[in-house]
C-alpha cells in the first residue's frame, strides 16, 4: 500500500508526513499540484501549510489545482483521503467535507499540544476505542470549524464526528473544550462513506517516541489495517 | 469594461471573530453606542463587456470569491471603468 503526499505551493507538512510514514515503515511518494494521474497510489494525504497563501480563504484555491479533481474521482471511487490541517481546510473548500473554517475565537494563531477525544465514527482512518484520549499538536489560525445546525445534528447522527477537543481526562468543559471555539469541540470529520477524513491537529508530529510520542502513529497505521481488511 | 464592486461578509448566525473582537475594542475606547461590527471583504473587478456579465460575476462569487457555507455577497455595478 502506498501513501501519496500532496505538494501545493506553499505546503510545509508534506514532508513531515513522508517521514513518519517512512518511520513507520510505509511507502509513501509525493504527488505535484500539476499532477492528474493518481495510479501507483493507494492513499492520498493533503498536508499542512498555507497552500497558495491561504488567499481569499484558506484552501479556497488550493481546492481548484489540476490535482484536487482526480482526488475527488479518487475519493468516489472509495480511496482513502487524509487531510491534516490546511489539508482539512482544502477538503471543505472543495465540499468533499460538509462545514467551513473560521478565524480562531480569540484571533490567535495557536500553537500547542492538546487533548483530543476519539468517538464512535465509521472512520476507515482510525480504528482507537470510542473515549481514547491522545494528545497531538494543533498548529493553526483558521480552525474554528463551523456548520450549520442540521449539518452538525447530521454529522453526529452518522458518525461522522472523529476527533473532539476535550480536558485531559476525556470530558468536555461546559462552554467547551476547544481552543480555538470550534463547533461542538469538533477536531476532525469524515464524509459518510468514511474514506476522507478532515483534522485539524498534526498526527504526523507525534510517531517517534523519542521526540514527541506515539499517539499519531494510528492515523497512519489503522488505514493499512483497513485496506489489508478490505 | 464594466467595474463591479463585490462586499462579502459572513451570513446571519456566523460567528465573525474580527468583527466580535473589534466591538469589544470600540466599547473599551468608549464607544458604547456601537452595537455590532461585522467585518468583510471587498473586491473589485474589471470586467469585458460581455453577454450574461453580472451572472458570470456571481457564479465567480459562488465559485472561488466567497464559500456560500458561510459567506453572502452583493454586487454593486460601478458603471464603466475609468479608460
Amino acid at each position: 500500500m502506498k501513501f501519496g503526499v500532496v505538494r501545493f505551493p506553499g505546503s510545509n507538512c508534506e514532508q513531515d508526513i513522508v517521514i513518519a510514514c517512512r518511520y513507520l515503515g510505509l511507502d509513501v511518494g509525493y504527488i505535484w499540484h500539476g499532477d492528474t494521474d493518481l495510479s501507483g497510489f493507494d492513499a492520498v494525504v493533503l498536508p499542512g501549510g498555507f497552500s497558495y497563501g491561504d488567499y481569499i480563504r484558506t484552501g479556497a484555491v488550493a481546492r481548484f489545482s489540476p490535482v484536487m479533481g482526480e482526488v475527488v474521482r479518487f475519493a468516489e471511487r472509495g480511496g482513502p483521503v487524509l487531510g491534516v490541517c490546511n489539508g482539512f481546510q482544502i477538503l471543505t473548500e472543495a465540499h468533499m467535507l460538509p462545514g467551513a473554517m473560521l478565524r480562531n475565537r480569540g484571533l490567535k494563531f495557536i500553537c500547542e499540544t492538546v487533548p483530543l477525544r476519539v468517538e464512535r465514527s465509521v472512520c476507515e482512518w482510525v480504528d482507537l476505542p470510542e473515549g481514547t484520549v491522545v494528545r497531538i499538536p494543533i498548529n493553526h489560525n483558521e480552525g474554528n470549524f463551523t456548520a450549520d445546525v442540521e449539518a452538525l445534528a447530521r454529522l453526529d447522527s452518522n458518525g461522522q464526528v472523529v476527533l473532539r477537543y476535550c480536558e485531559p481526562d476525556g470530558s468536555r468543559a461546559p462552554g467547551g473544550s476547544a481552543p480555538n471555539g470550534a463547533a461542538d469541540d469538533i477536531a476532525g470529520i469524515c464524509n459518510e462513506r468514511g474514506n476522507v477524513f478532515g483534522l485539524m491537529p498534526h498526527p504526523e508530529r507525534v510517531v517517534d517516541p523519542e521526540a514527541s510520542g506515539t499517539d499519531g502513529q494510528p492515523f497512519f497505521t489503522s488505514i493499512v489495517a483497513h485496506m489489508a481488511g478490505v | 469594461m464594466a467595474r463591479y464592486e463585490i462586499f462579502v461578509t459572513y451570513k446571519q448566525g456566523i460567528f465573525d471573530p474580527p468583527g466580535a473582537t473589534a466591538e469589544r475594542a470600540l466599547a473599551n475606547l468608549g464607544y458604547g453606542e456601537v452595537e455590532s461590527v461585522k467585518i468583510g471583504k471587498y473586491i473589485r473587478l474589471e470586467v469585458v463587456d460581455g453577454p450574461g456579465e453580472l451572472a458570470r460575476v456571481a457564479e465567480m462569487c459562488d465559485k472561488l470569491l466567497a464559500n456560500p457555507v458561510i459567506e453572502e455577497y452583493r454586487i454593486v455595478e460601478a458603471g464603466g471603468a475609468d479608460r
